[in-house]
């Protein structure tokens, strides 16, 4: 792994592509020798080995996947890895900074805690889906105009967090939105314009 | 991450069976503490057999009570009209845990089934009893300040975390369980266990038993209750220490009391010996303390938690004054 950091900057789907193929090779070399028996008893829908790929079909931001997945692929890593919707950020991948936080069936969730096979046949929404036509999401005009951000890393999951909020009716007031968004973390200390952002998006009455 | 088996069995007893059946099987719901553990190595099940589409969501009117499905989200029970009329504690308590996010998430039936958040049963390089039996308590003589005071062992300190049920421990919920030998009720007081000489069970289920709902009575704590968190920062942390609050009050005089704390035991906490304490005297302040001060009998600290022995009493007297005012 020591190549990569000598590789030049600005190569990013070319180390993407390292990472994926280098983690294929370790996961081919750590494989243990038996292979899991196939379950005995019924069980009426899906069912697959611990080495398999499993056959996942999804909906992602309006179009419709047909793939094939390790089972403990998690939702983040398949819509940053499989999917290359890279918008998606993967912050601490423990559920405790919300950077990962994408919508499932309108719902908002930490992408980086849940299998994607979990996610059979539900819609999923990453911010790359938010805007309509080339045009910003109310959300996000709004996070523009009020500065809701500094390094920006936060940022995609801040936004599909406070539309949910929003949607959910959880932005009635600064101490609800302050409660209701306190699952996504910004170290840049954002959260006053990430605020004025959602509370001028709320009151704006525009479709969310 | 171990690699692992994926079943999602569309009736219960096919899931039933399918963790029977394999000494490392264990059910998935919201994944959320689960996904958790097993990237940090600490689970690390062979087979996840996905409960999710199993039809145990629903929320009802069921024989004078509330019947909540396991499978129901913290989000959906915490704005559930009839929760919110009927047991206003129960979604208090929801919302004060996790984020959005994770309440959009987690299940009631995972929401009991945590683990402790005890930073020694995390980390793979220090003993954990709970973890790994036999290897000791790292928290013991460790960094015990989120710790227990009440009901510990010497082999286990840890706290449950969960404030969902230190919510339903004082409302007199039942834990609805099928298993390979059939039903059974179990008393929330009854579903978690103390550590004693075997931590690594937390609580009273057996394998295979999966839980399908939670029968909560109708009572008439409908009004007077509160849920006093106290944590490091303003929201999205664990409690440092917690307390469920529930009054009936009739012309300034406390008819009935329920009383619970969390973060303080290896189980949710329900303070039955400050309950008799405040039944039949006014609702002041005097009243408040001299129940906390019972509650707080048998309590003892450790290196690192005594704060919790001060914490305690103030956040009960806290939490019924509140409830005692609410409209």
């Amino acid at each position: 792994m020591s190549s990569e950091t000598d590789k030049p900057a600005g190569h990013d789907e070319s180390r993407r592509t390292f990472l994926k193929q280098s983690s294929l090779l370790t996961a081919f070399t750590i494989v243990p020798g038996p292979v899991l028996q196939a379950a005995t008893y019924e069980l009426d829908e899906k069912v697959a080995a611990a080495f398999e790929k499993v056959s996942l079909k999804l909906e992602v931001n309006g179009v419709k996947h047909k793939l094939s997945v390790e089972p403990r692929t998690t939702l983040l890593d398949l819509l940053r890895e499989n999917l290359n919707l890279t918008g998606t950020k993967k912050g601490c991948d423990y559920g405790q900074c919300g950077a990962c936080t994408v919508h499932v069936d309108g719902q908002r969730v930490n992408s980086c805690l849940s299998f994607a096979v979990m996610h059979e046949g539900k819609k999923i929404t990453t911010i790359e889906g938010l805007a309509e036509g080339g045009k910003l999401h109310p959300m996000q005009e709004a996070f523009v105009k009020h500065d809701g951000f500094q390094c920006g890393y936060c940022t995609p999951g801040q936004i599909m967090s406070a539309v949910a909020c929003v949607r959910e009716g959880h932005a009635g007031s600064e101490t609800e939105i302050r409660e209701f968004m306190s699952g996504n973390i910004c170290r840049c200390g954002a959260y006053s314009n990430i605020v004025a952002a959602i509370q001028e998006v709320k009151n704006g009455g525009q479709k969310v | 991450m171990n690699q692992f088996q994926y079943v999602r069995p569309s009736k219960p007893q096919a899931a039933i069976e399918a963790v029977t059946k394999d000494a490392n099987a264990t059910f998935i719901a919201g994944g959320t503490n689960l996904v958790d553990l097993m990237k940090r190595g600490i689970a690390t099940p062979q087979k996840l057999v996905d409960i999710n589409r199993l039809p145990l969501n629903k929320i009802e009117k069921e024989n004078n009570g509330l019947r909540i499905g396991a499978l129901a989200l913290n989000s959906a029970v915490a704005d559930d009209k009839l929760v919110r009329q009927k047991q206003p504690l129960l979604a208090l308590a929801l919302n004060a845990g996790a984020s959005a996010q994770l309440r959009n998430m987690a299940t009631v039936g995972g929401n009991m089934l945590q683990r402790t958040r005890c930073s020694y049963f995390y980390d793979l390089a220090m003993p954990c009893n709970k973890r790994e039996p036999g290897t000791g308590c790292g928290a013991l003589e460790g960094i015990n300040r989120m710790h227990a005071i009440f009901g510990f062992s010497d082999k286990c300190i840890a706290v449950h975390p969960s404030d969902m049920s230190v919510a339903l421990v004082a409302l007199d919920a039942t834990v609805l369980v099928s298993g390979p030998k059939g039903e059974r009720r179990i008393p929330f007081a009854d579903f978690h266990r103390l550590p004693g000489d075997t931590p690594e069970k937390d609580t009273n289920l057996e394998k295979g038993e999966l839980i399908t709902a939670v029968d909560i009575p109708d009572g008439p704590f409908t009004k007077h209750v509160h849920y006093q968190k106290v944590r490091e920062r303003a929201s999205y942390a664990f409690a440092l220490l917690s307390v469920a609050a529930a009054l009936d009050i009739e012309n300034n005089t406390i008819k009935a009391a329920r009383l619970a704390m969390g973060g303080v035991a290896h189980k949710p906490w329900r303070l039955t010996a400050a309950e008799q304490v405040l039944v039949g005297k006014p609702a002041t302040e005097a009243t408040f303390r001299q129940a906390a001060e019972v509650a707080m009998q048998g309590a003892k600290a450790f290196k690192h938690n005594a704060y919790k022995l001060k914490l305690g009493p103030n956040t009960i007297v806290q939490a019924l004054r509140t409830a005692a005012a609410a409209a």
